[in-house]
């Protein structure tokens, strides 16, 4: 009786293991060969061990992509994945990691532990390094030109330029005029409260409020590129007066 | 796809039907002096309907699973749409009654059931089909109870099982319901943050089957479904800023369409879907402009200092247009001719923003923040104003802000976004109905800008 019962156990864990494996490596199932039915039958009172597979497509992206996770299991009660939590038996997931991951899954049944791993490899984009000052080129450096063009402020619901604000555009035009190198992008930004697509079209009037002025202050409108940001991207993200005055702005950056 | 083999015309007496015209004419006239209806408060009572569990008629392993799902899906569409006084099923009699034979109504329209309507039927997986038989009786005519009988024939699925049943229940509201076709089988289309990034995902009505329709890897905001359902229009952030991006769902892929530079926001379905309304900055000032659908012969409409946003068409006639502007300071509600001409305010003050305009033509619903004052009651809430008189009543209460109301095509229901704490990560999409009662969530948190499918 025990050795009968020892042998079964040996075919079901050589079996198991031989699934997992084909499904681990993503072996194709004809040249495998191996039909999980055509196995000796089981024991009915002892439960068949879970099998797990989990695929990712791509398996490399770059940073900002996302991957979508495919995943299917047998005979697990819970299926956990590290970084996601506890999740359907099969399924699939959109991901977007932010550097590489190993997505391990722990499939967890009656008949034991199985668990199936898949790495995504996230490329890092490698800031370009800006070259040293080059002669007619000059775009001075990104702390002259912060400390010279100054992001302005906005009143709420507001997209008229403060009188600090029209006083810092006359050095802003001055540094520009120095450096007839540089091209900026003037960002329009508006605080959480309200509603987004307004807040879209009030970030456009402000950003365009920036570059009025500027253009009035002798800064040629083509080295001058304009988008709204409304309240997609916000620099603080508290629900109080000193935040949201930080998201209400233009901002400039050079456009390289 | 599903087929109905054979459908018996309706037996309802036409006496049943003249007094609740009756009802409806005579109700209409009492309430217009002091309220305004939706479809929701047509001033007759609701039918009570019982929804009794389909019988299954194999033994097939998947007969069961579907069958639940299918019991589930009828009962929540019928529940949920807003017409009827459904039976509890801890009322109901404890038979499942498969076909017409093995009814007893009398059992159904007696107490404590007291039906006035009986839905019921068979339902198996048979040679590799899912079939399912379901029928419609009227409990208080024991001569010509059958009101309803349709047989449906799929491939087995969960899915079929449960659009199976939508369809059947669309038939059953669009018998009951005044002649409007349901919309069990209508899709919403919403944002899903993720990652950073937000992409545009589509769901059933009920919120079932929620998967992800783009995959740009940036920001895309306010999907707008062409009233055919063929295209989405959308607006995505990329190297020039928002710009109004199309996504074709016949294709399973984005399509051109050009934008001439600034800004593009928040477009807009003419109703005969030939072309949309939008906001564009490409003078310089956010205004609303309309071009056919590849972006060409755009025409500017507004021409008003200050920010023009989130344009929609009256869905009915196409001839007039509902948008937000900021031109007199907080944005406020406005509607015109789709020439432009004939501007009008329709809100007094406060903060008003994404308007939504019933299918009927009648009223627009709308966000609207309208400033208690510091410590006073009240946020960002949802509001419905009947257009020829401007008087608006407010559907949520309390519940955090409140935005992107959309309007089922049956006019009978409202989705919406909502976040209880106001963190934009907890922005759920719920429905209600359009008297602002039974609300419900579909999604989890991280949802937002809901678009209700035009049919």
């Amino acid at each position: 009786m025990s050795t009968t019962s020892t042998t079964l156990r040996k075919i079901f864990v050589l079996a198991a293991t031989a699934i997992a494996i084909s499904a681990v490596t993503g072996c194709h199932k004809k040249a495998s060969g191996i039909d999980p039915n055509s196995l000796a039958p089981m024991p009915a009172a002892a439960a068949p061990a879970p099998t797990a597979s989990i695929t990712a497509d791509p398996l490399a992206i770059d940073l900002g992509q996302s991957v979508v996770l495919n995943w299917r299991t047998q005979n697990a009660t819970v299926v956990t994945i590290d970084g996601i939590g506890e999740v359907n038996a099969n399924g699939t997931q959109t991901v977007a990691p932010a550097n590489s991951t190993n997505f391990h899954l722990v499939a967890k049944g009656d008949g034991g532990t199985t668990e199936a791993n898949v790495r995504v490899t996230v490329r890092v984009p490698v800031a370009p390094t800006v070259p040293a000052n080059t002669s007619g080129g000059d775009m001075g450096t990104d702390e002259a030109f912060h400390q010279n063009v100054q992001d302005a402020f906005f009143d709420y619901d507001s997209y008229d330029l403060r009188p600090d604000a029209q006083a810092s555009t006359q050095q802003a035009a001055s540094y520009l005029a120095a450096h007839p190198a540089i091209h900026i992008v003037i960002g329009g930004y508006a605080d959480e409260r309200g509603s987004a697509e307004y807040n879209l079209a009030l970030g456009e009037n402000r950003a365009n409020s920036a570059r009025t002025a500027l253009i009035a202050a002798g800064v040629a409108p083509n080295r001058i590129r304009v988008i709204s940001y409304g309240k997609e991207k916000q620099f603080c993200t508290e629900e109080n007066e000193t935040c949201w005055q930080q998201n209400r702005r233009a901002q400039f950056t050079i456009d390289r | 796809m599903i087929s109905p083999v054979h459908t018996l015309s309706p037996r309802t007496p036409k006496r049943w039907l003249i007094a609740i015209s009756l009802l409806l004419v005579c109700a209409s006239t009492l309430q217009a002096q002091d309220w305004f209806k939706t479809e929701t408060s047509s001033g007759a009572d609701r039918i009570r309907i019982a929804v009794a569990d389909f019988k299954p008629f194999t033994t097939d392993p998947q007969t069961a699973p579907f069958k639940r799902t299918f019991d589930a899906t009828l009962y929540s569409d019928l529940a949920n749409a807003g017409i009827f006084d459904i039976v509890s099923k801890s009322l109901m009699p404890q038979s499942s009654p498969g076909a017409p034979a093995e009814i007893n109504l009398a059992q159904w329209s007696a107490e404590p059931a007291s039906a006035a309507m009986v839905a019921f039927g068979s339902l198996g997986v048979q040679n590799g089909r899912l079939i399912a038989n379901g029928f419609l009786f009227d409990a208080k005519n024991a001569q010509y109870p059958q009101v309803l009988a349709k047989q449906y024939n799929e491939a087995p699925s969960e899915d079929s099982a449960r659009q199976v049943a939508h369809r059947f229940a669309d038939e059953i509201i669009f018998r009951l319901g005044g002649g409007i076709p349901g919309i069990a089988e209508t899709k919403i289309f919403y944002v899903k943050m993720g990652g950073g990034n937000k992409e545009i995902w589509q769901m059933d009505y009920d919120g079932a089957n929620q998967h992800a329709v783009t995959h740009l890897g940036t920001v895309s905001l306010s999907p707008r479904v062409s009233p055919d359902n063929s295209r989405i229009a959308f607006s995505s952030l990329g190297h020039d800023g928002f710009q109004i991006r199309m996504y074709s769902l016949l294709l399973g892929r984005m399509v051109n369409i050009s934008n001439a530079g600034g800004t593009n926001l928040s477009p807009a379905w003419a109703p005969n879907g030939r072309e949309i309304a939008y906001s564009s900055s490409r003078t310089g000032d956010p205004e609303i402009w309309i071009s056919d659908v590849n972006g060409g012969l755009a025409r500017r409409i507004t021409s008003f200092r200050g920010p023009d946003v989130s344009p929609v068409y009256n869905p009915r006639t196409g001839a007039q247009i509902a948008w937000i502007s900021g031109r007199t300071g907080l944005p406020q509600l406005y509607i015109m001719d789709s020439d432009g001409s004939g501007i009008s305010r329709m809100t007094d003050g406060g903060y008003a923003t994404s308007p939504s305009w019933s299918p009927n033509g009648q009223f627009i619903a709308f966000a609207w923040n309208r400033k208690y004052g510091p410590g006073a009651p009240g946020g960002q809430d949802i509001y419905v104003m009947e257009i020829a008189t401007k008087r608006w009543i407010q559907l949520t209460h309390d519940g955090g802000r409140c935005d992107f109301p959309s309007w089922s095509p049956d006019g009978r229901h409202i989705t919406y976004a909502n976040t209880a704490d106001g963190r934009p990560e907890h922005m759920k999409i719920w429905t209600m109905l359009a008297d602002g009662t039974q609300k419900r969530a579909l999604t989890s948190g991280g949802a937002d800008m809901p678009n209700w499918s035009w049919k």
